[in-house]
């Protein structure tokens, strides 16, 4: 080694491989740093507007006192409904698409619907949920209308990593099944589903970080600038942290910078910690897989 | 009799098992079925104005946004495209470099424990929410540009960029990672055997191989780009015109649905512009992510 590095050109190459090396991970830093920077902020001027009362209460005083528990119940209500529709049926799409599908222009079709579900623009998700739900089934701007416009946004995440989840359920398993005369059905709902529920589990938590997060969505189909009362069925409007942070944050004057910080941080918190948990459950069963 | 119970009862497990499966296909295309659905009900809502009395050619060419005139509504939806454009454009100028940068230091240089970390902070950043990233141009990002350009305001072309930069990297560096990935390693080996250095495999080996699939995640960061909407609504001003600088104030055609549509009747010919907007936002993000999944199903085949 040493003979090589001795020559001109070795030690050339030596050299801006390192360069390269420092530049890609200067930027990969530069990406990282202004997060963590801002997230450390946020932290900061957060934290000291969080309490039990803020937590708990309910806005005062045209919004510029007392707290966000309307919103933190809202949220969960929208969270609760989304997910309950969009579970079973991503769950069951991703179940069609590795078990019964075959390789063809249907699967390739449904493939293109997903990818695209997943980009179209999420206000124009909104638009569809005034369109569909608001208007034509006349669900009104309701928990209801804003859940399902939300579920419909977030199946892709149910849908991609159930069908991982799935993907990873060796072929034999099936194979013995079928082999002691069990029907596809019987096989899936005792040999497929058990082995692949972890990863099932990390999907629909993914979908419940985006719920809980997104706002376009819901703008017009359900959440509320200010209620007083919480909701009492689907059939009412919510209010919801993220709705209510860009309403602290644009619309209403006068508001304690804390109590904005505040909303934030509860949003952030609550999102990157379910995303976490995600992340946690996900990177356990990739090293405690027993096949 | 006991033959006959069991022959009806394998007959109520194989109708049962019938009525299951039709279940699981039905999901199974239920994503299509919501993708035309979209379609229909934006266009329905659309349609009226669309294809009555909608001047096309103002519409895409005329910067005059002017939908709530009393004596003369017009319609130009130039300036709000522009704003859009001019986002997104600079945003990639930021997201591209480092998206990718970052996808080939994830991808080629780092290892173990810290490729594993690198991996869960990019998902974490991937995870805010874009309200949250919009407060954060609001009150972070604002006041920072203020101060650097002397400006009077710092809602505008930059601050916008620079918050879909960062939330379009994350879609970039993962699409770019399994690009990279995809390479087989003979390439590198062969290439290492040759005496190249790893920067040397990286630029003339693995960005040439890796083409289709750095391109999907591009293509892929620009339709978030382009679809983004909270963070933009917040973060870049109201200004409803044709920029001239980064440092003007603009409103992208997502925004000016966002803030536009909890004011208008329902029914009206300003209600309809806002969807005919979003069916055309729709349109744009349908062709970039058709021609990113064709980009990435190149990669795969191989």
């Amino acid at each position: 080694m040493a003979v090589f590095d001795s020559s001109d050109g070795a030690r050339r190459r030596h050299f801006t491989q390192s360069i390269a090396r420092s530049v890609f991970a200067g930027m990969t830093i530069l990406l990282i740093l202004p997060v963590v920077a801002i997230i450390g902020l946020l932290v900061v001027r957060g934290a000291p507007a969080l309490s039990a009362e803020f937590l708990f209460s309910a806005p005062m005083r045209g919004m510029t006192a007392g707290g966000i528990w309307p919103a933190i119940v809202g949220t969960m209500w929208l969270v609760g409904v989304s997910l309950a529709v969009a579970a079973p049926i991503g769950v069951l799409a991703a179940v069609y698409l590795n078990e019964y599908a075959r390789d063809g222009w249907i699967t390739r079709i449904v493939h293109l619907a997903i990818v695209n579900l997943a980009g179209v623009p999420s206000i124009v998700h909104a638009l569809f949920g005034v369109g569909a739900f608001v208007l034509f089934l006349s669900l009104g701007t309701s928990i209801l209308s804003a859940s399902l416009t939300l579920a419909i946004m977030t199946l892709p995440v149910i849908i991609a990593s159930t069908k991982e989840a799935l993907a990873a359920v060796p072929m034999p398993f099936r194979e013995a099944c079928w082999n002691v005369g069990a029907t596809r059905w019987q096989t899936i709902r005792h040999v497929v589903l058990p082995n692949s529920v972890a990863g099932i589990l990390t999907g629909v938590i993914l979908q419940v970080s985006r719920a809980a997060g997104e706002t376009a969505p819901i703008l017009f189909t359900g959440a509320a600038f200010f209620l007083p009362h919480l909701p009492q069925s689907v059939n009412d409007q919510c209010m919801a942290l993220s709705m209510h942070l860009f309403t602290l944050s644009t619309q209403v004057p006068n508001v304690p910078p804390q109590m904005t910080y505040g909303t934030a941080l509860v949003l952030l918190g609550l999102v990157l910690t379910v995303n976490a948990t995600s992340i946690v459950i996900r990177s356990r069963l990739r090293r405690k897989r027993r096949w | 009799m006991a033959k006959g119970w069991s022959k009806t009862r394998a007959q109520v497990e194989r109708a049962k098992e019938r009525v299951i499966e039709l279940a699981i296909a039905a999901c199974g295309i239920s994503a299509v079925v919501f993708v035309f659905a979209i379609i229909y009900f934006v266009f329905r809502e659309a349609a009226p104005l669309l294809f009555g009395g909608l001047d096309i050619g103002q519409f895409l060419g005329s910067p005059e946004w002017y939908p709530d005139s009393v004596s003369n509504k017009r319609y130009g939806a130039l300036a709000l495209i522009a704003g859009t454009l001019s986002v997104t454009v600079l945003a990639m100028a930021i997201a591209v470099p480092f998206g990718l940068g970052a996808a080939i230091y994830v991808s080629e240089f780092s290892h173990g424990r810290t490729k594993e970390a690198l991996k869960v902070v990019i998902e974490l950043l991937a995870g805010v929410p874009s309200v949250v990233w919009g407060f954060i141009g609001l009150v972070v990002i604002n006041p920072i540009i203020i101060d650097v350009f002397n400006t009077a305001v710092g809602l505008n072309v930059l601050n916008g960029a620079f918050l879909l930069g960062l939330m379009s990297v994350p879609i970039m560096v993962s699409i770019g990672e399994d690009a990279l990935k995809a390479v087989p390693d003979t390439y590198r080996e062969a290439a290492e055997a040759m005496g190249a250095t790893k920067w040397q495999v990286t630029w003339r080996v693995l960005l040439p191989a890796a083409r289709n699939g750095l391109l999907a995640a591009v293509l892929l960061g620009v339709g978030r780009a382009v679809g983004e909407t909270m963070a933009v609504l917040m973060a870049t001003g109201h200004a409803v015109h044709i920029p001239t600088s980064p440092l003007d104030s603009v409103r992208t055609m997502t925004a000016t649905i966002a803030a536009e549509l909890g004011e208008t009747a329902k029914g009206s010919d300003h209600y309809r512009i806002l969807f005919v907007l979003g069916a055309l936002l729709f349109a744009i993000t349908f062709v970039v992510n058709l021609v990113a999944d064709v980009a990435i199903r190149g990669v795969r085949k191989r």
